[in-house]
């Protein structure tokens, strides 16, 4: 698995339906730690404590629970520079998708932009490159980054 | 009992134990009570000393941590008591501080005037939960506790009423790296 081979090691996070592939892996493999958050939120804190533990977190998360997660981000990772690799899935995008989703998908990116938080939408041909860029942005800077999943780039 | 005496007591009963603690007042006292590199003050971020302090209990399952929280905190996530059932880390203690108040903005009511906070952590799985309000038994139930296997739980009831005491004067990446200096080489 892509994220393994470059060092990451525990995962946290609320489920979505883009995710569930990779959470129902992770859940029933017996080489990972996943553990399931009530909430967004919640999901990076775990991931702050583990990371100060030694691990190398992911928190895994639909675009909804990025708005649960400003305070999280803004108070917490931004500002203590916690290198955690966020993995946000594009629920909305372009427009297409139920009503509940649309304006999130919509503001996703800019939310993400107006926080300064480096972000990558994964795209199916880079994604080896773009998991490895990744890695190295969290060492070499200390700061987190979103890589942003649309339904259909991983199978 | 005051919160700051309770803090004080139990920063008293611990020996190399890590500390995680809720923002506002709580961190503060903790800070001016006896500053140490075990302690992760969270400055920001209200709710989530508990689940920081399950990551940390999960990633290091042979360091004791200490949650140290409020009523504010705890009530704005209880799921996270949920996730610490679910998962069950033996080396997790949580004392929630609770004074029916946001005293850190003014002393506004919180609801756990009316909640049993020790019976939703035993709900949720704590193997040891147990309510105090006095400092005699806040100490006797800690000590109990730091040799039993967890989580753990203690809902201590504390006066209204705050000492002044400075804001944490360590840069957030300072307490950071500082606490897992400690955790990883320790």
């Amino acid at each position: 698995m892509l994220l393994k081979e470059n060092g990451f090691d525990f995962y946290t996070g609320v489920p979505c339906s883009i995710l569930s592939d990779i959470i129902n892996y992770l859940s029933k493999s017996d080489r990972f730690v996943y553990v399931p958050a009530t909430r967004e939120d919640e999901a990076l804190g775990i991931a702050v404590g583990a990371y100060m533990g030694g691990k190398r977190p992911v928190v895994l998360m639909q675009n909804s629970g990025l708005g649960k997660s400003i305070d999280a981000l803004t108070s917490l990772i931004l500002l203590y520079r916690f290198p955690i690799l966020l993995i946000i899935s594009w629920r909305g995008y372009l427009g297409k998708d139920a009503p509940e989703h649309l304006l999130m998908g919509k503001y996703t990116l800019d939310f993400l932009k107006v926080m300064n938080l480096p972000t990558k939408i994964l795209s199916r041909g880079i994604l080896k490159e773009q998991v490895a860029d990744s890695a190295r942005v969290l060492k070499e800077r200390e700061i987190p980054v979103a890589l942003i999943l649309k339904r259909g780039v991983i199978e | 009992m005051r919160r700051y005496e309770a803090i004080k007591a139990i920063v008293d009963s611990l020996d190399d134990e890590f500390i995680v603690a809720c923002n506002g007042l709580i961190s503060r006292e903790l800070f001016s009570i006896k500053d140490r590199a075990r302690n992760f003050y969270m400055l920001g971020s209200m709710g989530l000393a508990s689940a920081i302090g399950l990551g940390v209990a999960l990633a290091k399952p042979d360091k004791k941590i200490i949650v140290l929280d409020g009523d504010g905190n705890i009530l704005m996530s209880l799921g996270t008591l949920a996730t610490i059932g679910k998962f069950s880390p033996k080396n997790l203690i949580q004392l929630v501080l609770d004074n029916e108040c946001y005293e850190s903005t003014g002393g506004q009511d919180t609801a756990s005037l009316v909640t049993k906070l020790d019976v939703i952590a035993s709900s949720c799985g704590f193997k040891n939960s147990e309510f105090v309000d006095s400092l005699n038994d806040l100490k006797k139930v800690l000590r109990a506790f730091l040799n039993l296997n967890g989580p753990s739980f203690i809902h201590v009831k504390v006066d209204r009423g705050k000492v002044s005491v400075p804001r944490v004067s360590i840069s957030p990446v300072d307490i950071k790296n500082r606490f897992m200096r400690e955790l990883v080489e320790a």
